[in-house]
């Protein structure tokens, strides 16, 4: 009887694990590789790093399909070349990636001081040399803009949200294909859309608060989609619990299933704002520029970041273009804090 | 009479009743009121972007979307001629986001797969973040890399291309000219809409049911020749739908647009040379210096551009709402 109990001592086989044979092979097949890219490279005419990535991945197909068709026969050939050429496209997508952090880093980090980050632009043109001059003000005004924005939209996404996960009307069909119409609205149209309706027909002229409600459009999509999958991961016992109390709806809602989806409902504002924090299009309708701080959001141009690398980028010199670097760096370490703050969040699950 | 006493205390039975409380009236009031917010907006947008535009629409007509000029000219006596045509720009929108879809799809499709059936956990987790990370970067960020780093090795790419592939008409170039391309601002809008594109197909393919695929390797499938078999017939859907959305975000892309394309008034197919177009980037081109008559014009292009997107979006959403539900 003991002997059926006992736990059998050895590993449990696992015989589609690669063998030492088998990771023998692959090593040679990237080294044969390796060497055949290297030695193509130095006697043909192709040069340059394209060169090498791609001769690297053809002379690895051959060289490994030669291994693998003795073993498998062309069937083999054709999985292991399916495995490789879709490694080739997720690595493709990485270097992209990683290109485009490297370029942000590698740039922004050689303009940013302390004065970058403490002082605004009023005495300094974008044209001075680095050192002088700062974005503070274009800081501030994305905060504020971001503010705004959190003002409007939050409560218009979580209130939909909740429309179509907890109300489920007649019409939550029609608000959820309009909601996902919404997502699809282009930026710039969100900025015109503003300058129409607002600086064309009212008194107001471009502000903070015009731009905000031009990100809002943008935003409230983003804040309801998530938000409404989150509240969907809410388990339907707490709702039923809490009715089973006697407790009206609303009272299940605010005391239950807000609170219970309390982090995925964080987790769905900071994705709004990392999506709204580098729209640059809207704002050149909306809030304009400046070079200067300016705390009312009501009234006059106001500096963003996003505008400061825009005209940074059109300014074209040296200095103009270091500054936008160093300004979208900012912007970029922004925004991936809020990303990781949204992971940290979101992985945080209702209670089951 | 002690004993009777509590009877006559016993109240009337509740009424029982369906009827929301008060305070479920309201709460379902304001929700509901704020859920139509969507359409609120949706609609203001059509609205004032027509009333702002429609001096343009009676003043051009058809003519608005089939011409290709697009001038504010003063005749002897001083009066103002405009003439407005978005066809150039039309035809460019559509070129580059082709071109964005042509090196996307692909690409997404291959790393969706990858994530899905081949990635160890551990890449597997990296890689999603990338892919994640990617949707978040601001556009005016691709903008920068696309002029700065992309371009000079996306002008030597070109410049192969049209040594080998030259002879085809689309991939000539007259005049030696290779930067600011149709083709490197493809390659741009191609990265910003790969993590669209496979986050959806991920989604999709991740959805096959586990029946199939167990039975594609019961039958001896290797495993591409499952993927073949069962995964890509299942998740064609999602991969169109998912295509068609990343194709509404490509057709309304600005600034990146903005930073890398030499912007020009002329219908062109030669997508290696340096001139071409989008209708959102030339609102903002336009925007600087236009008059009263050209603003309006400009409204007239962003309600074009609003319902082009919203089409294309109707169609994806459908595709992929569907893909998505018939994997349950």
């Amino acid at each position: 009887m003991s002997t059926i109990s006992q736990k059998p001592s050895v590993a449990p086989t696992r015989p589609w694990a690669a063998t030492p044979r088998d990771r023998a092979l692959t090593a040679l097949s990237v080294a044969l590789s390796i060497l055949a890219t290297l030695t193509i490279v130095a006697v043909t005419p192709m040069k340059g790093k394209l060169a090498y990535f791609f001769l690297f991945f053809i002379t690895w197909f051959i060289i490994d399909s030669l291994f693998v068709v003795s073993k498998s026969g062309s069937k083999g050939v054709k999985d292991s070349l399916a495995a490789k050429v879709t490694l080739f496209g997720g690595v493709i997508v990485s270097m992209a990636v990683f290109s485009i952090l490297w370029a942000t880093i590698s740039n922004g980090v050689k303009g940013i001081n302390l004065a970058f980050v403490t002082q605004n632009m009023r005495e300094a043109s974008l044209f001075d040399p680095i050192g002088k001059g700062g974005i503070l003000h274009a800081i501030l005004g994305t905060v504020i803009l971001i503010v705004i924005a959190i003002i409007f939209s939050v409560p218009m996404g979580i209130l939909t949200a909740l429309y179509l996960t907890e109300i489920k009307g007649r019409a939550a069909g029609l608000i959820q294909f309009l909601v996902q119409a919404m997502s699809g609205v282009p930026s710039v149209v969100a900025g015109l859309f503003i300058y129409a309706a607002i600086i064309l027909n009212t008194p107001l002229r471009s502000s903070t608060f015009l731009g905000g409600l031009a990100l809002t459009i943008l935003m409230v999509p983003t804040v309801t989609r998530t938000a409404q999958e989150v509240l969907n991961l809410v388990p339907s016992d707490l709702r039923e619990a809490g009715l089973a109390m006697g407790a009206t709806q609303w009272k299940t809602v605010a005391l239950v299933v807000v609170p219970a989806a309390r982090s995925g409902l964080i987790t769905a504002t900071i994705l709004g704002v990392a999506r709204i924090a580098g729209e640059t299009a809207p704002l050149l309708f909306t809030v304009g520029v400046f070079d200067s701080y300016n705390f009312n959001p009501f009234k006059g141009d106001s500096g963003t970041i996003p505008t400061v690398v825009w005209a940074g980028l059109m300014g074209g010199t040296p200095e103009s273009i270091q500054r936008a670097w160093s300004a979208i760096l900012v912007l970029l370490i922004v925004v991936l804090i809020m990303f990781v703050a949204a992971r940290a969040f979101g992985s945080k699950q209702p209670k089951r | 009479m002690s004993i009777d006493t509590p009877a006559k205390v016993i109240p009337a039975a509740r009424k029982i009743t369906t009827k929301p409380r008060v305070s479920d009236q309201i709460f379902r009031g304001i929700v509901t009121a704020f859920s139509f917010s969507a359409l609120l907006i949706l609609s203001l947008i059509a609205i004032f972007l027509l009333l702002k535009g429609f001096t343009t629409f009676k003043e051009q007509g058809l003519g608005f979307i089939t011409h290709f000029e697009w001038s504010v000219t003063q005749d002897e006596a001083g009066k103002e001629v405009a003439v407005f045509g978005l066809q150039a720009m039309l035809i460019g929108t559509v070129v580059i986001s082709f071109v964005a879809l042509v090196i996307a799809v692909p690409l997404s499709v291959l790393t969706a797969l990858f994530l899905t059936f081949y990635a160890p956990e551990r890449v597997k987790k990296v890689l999603v973040t990338i892919v994640d990370l990617m949707a978040a970067f601001p556009s005016i960020l691709y903008g920068l890399w696309g002029f700065f780093v992309l371009m000079p090795m996306a002008e030597y790419w070109a410049k192969l291309i049209q040594k080998w592939l030259g002879w085809i008409y689309i991939f000539d170039v007259p005049q030696g000219v290779y930067s600011r391309s149709p083709f490197i601002a493809g390659i741009v809008l191609s990265v910003m809409i790969i993590p669209i594109i496979t986050s959806v197909s991920r989604e999709v393919f991740s959805q096959t049911p586990l029946d199939r695929i167990q039975a594609a390797y019961a039958l001896g499938a290797t495993k591409w020749g499952m993927i073949r078999a069962v995964v890509l017939p299942f998740g064609a859907g999602g991969v169109v739908g998912g295509s068609m959305l990343g194709l509404g975000r490509a057709f309304g892309e600005t600034v990146a647009v903005y930073s890398v394309l030499n912007i020009v008034f002329r219908t062109n197919f030669q997508i290696l040379f340096t001139q071409g177009g989008n209708v959102a980037s030339m609102i903002i081109q336009k925007w600087g210096e236009a008059g009263k008559t050209e603003i309006s014009a400009l409204m007239a292009a962003g309600l074009v551009l609003f319902i082009l997107t919203l089409i294309v979006n109707f169609f994806a959403n459908f595709v992929v709402t569907r893909a998505v539900k018939s994997g349950r």
